[in-house]
């Protein structure tokens, strides 16, 4: 077939583009997956048993918070990946702040702890289980958002899988926050980070093949 | 002093063909296939002398790689944001196909050059087709019938997307579907067989 052919082949009867097509996508698969993350919250670990009462100490909203910034820029990168030639520019360092903000807090109340109480409040009582049930609770986003993302045209791959994995786990710890006892900021600072960059790290290796177009 | 606005000029590639293509593109993704068609044109003509720059002796490899970032265009036209310069949009899909044929080739001496700007996209045209290596009909036609049949019949015969349906036993939405999976799954044939 000539490119001429081609060329005529593409542009007859082209219909119109729906233009909120890629944001309708996006937020069709963000709410799947917080709604799978969710789900799989409730049905293997269960909503923590006060949790009336922890929603009245202000640390259990800084840690939400926390986890949704970081979700609502992770987001935000991954739509920029998703299309040719959009800078991601301004939208790393919004990325980066609450995470930098969570370990300014980190510091701060370490700073102020009693000695001999650092580790523990780094540590917490479930630093081991908690990045793998990060993990768990962000497949369902992190399948939807690679859905969401193959749709698209991601030039850079490898990086774009790394948004969808770190939008994914910032997406399972939001779930993950309603069920998780810890309340001290050194410790979700470390762990839930470390939760979030294990399907990054997926993400990362899945990238170049699965999105790939 | 002149010399840095024609740098520049060579950056950004030349303002009136982008304001052109861009003005065809936009009314295309409205819906309007004659001003569609009339931007696959010129885009074609830059995208091929672009390649040849880069590809100086491979003309038939130049037609392959046009006609992939032209189905590629096609397929990726709703992440087209309109606040964004078309070259840059034009040029991250060409240069991604460009390094995919460099990857498939191993041809590493290519990737050292500065790929960062525009690569001068819209700056020069060139409408002498050279014949291809690869013939998409020929893929065209080994896909499926659920993609074939609506390509051939809408796309191809200029059928109206009810009559393709009745034609060949489908619902409209599933000629519709069929067109647009059928050109992305056309693309990915294209891919594995290079």
């Amino acid at each position: 077939m000539k490119t001429d052919d081609l060329v005529t082949l593409l542009a007859s009867r082209a219909p119109a583009v729906d233009r909120r097509g890629p944001a309708r996508r996006f937020a069709l698969a963000w709410v799947a997956g917080l709604g799978g993350a969710l789900l799989l919250m409730i049905l293997l670990l269960g909503v923590r048993p006060d949790i009336a009462e922890a929603a009245r100490v202000p640390t259990f909203w800084f840690r939400l918070v926390y986890a949704s910034a970081i979700a609502a820029a992770a987001l935000w990168v991954t739509s920029r990946l998703a299309r040719p030639g959009v800078r991601v520019g301004g939208a790393w360092a919004v990325l980066a702040t609450p995470v930098a903000l969570g370990w300014v807090a980190m510091a701060w109340v370490l700073a102020h702890a009693a000695p001999g109480t650092h580790l523990p409040l780094i540590l917490g009582h479930t630093w081991r289980v908690c990045p793998i049930l990060i993990a768990v609770l962000a497949m369902p986003a992190f399948v939807a958002m690679l859905w969401a993302v193959r749709g698209m045209a991601p030039v850079r791959p490898r990086l774009a899988g790394a948004a969808v994995g770190l939008l994914a786990g910032a997406t399972g710890t939001v779930a993950y926050c309603l069920h998780c006892p810890e309340m001290a900021p050194p410790f979700w600072s470390t762990w839930y980070l470390l939760g979030m960059l294990i399907p990054a790290a997926l993400g990362t290796l899945a990238g170049p093949r699965a999105l790939r177009w | 002093m002149i010399a840095s606005i024609a740098e520049r000029q060579d950056a950004i590639g030349t303002p009136a063909a982008e304001a052109e293509l861009r003005a065809c593109f936009i009314a295309g993704l409205a819906g309007d296939a004659a001003r569609y068609r009339q931007f696959l044109d010129g885009l074609s003509g830059h995208l091929r002398a672009y390649l040849r720059r880069r590809l100086p002796h491979a003309r038939a490899d130049v037609e392959d790689i046009l006609q992939e970032t032209l189905l590629a265009v096609h397929n990726a036209r709703h992440t087209y944001r309109t606040e964004q310069p078309l070259t840059a949009w034009v040029h991250a899909i060409a240069r991604y196909k460009l390094m995919d044929f460099f990857r498939a080739h191993s041809r590493r001496e290519a990737l050292n050059e500065p790929f960062d700007d525009d690569g001068g996209l819209f700056i020069a045209s060139d409408v002498e087709p050279a014949d291809a290596r690869r013939d998409v009909g020929v893929l065209l036609e080994a896909l499926p019938d659920r993609h074939r049949l609506p390509i051939v019949l809408v796309k191809l015969q200029g059928l109206s997307v009810s009559e393709a349906a009745r034609r060949c036993g489908m619902s409209e939405s599933a000629v519709k579907v069929g067109v647009h999976r059928g050109l992305k799954a056309l693309a990915a044939r294209i891919r594995s067989r290079s």
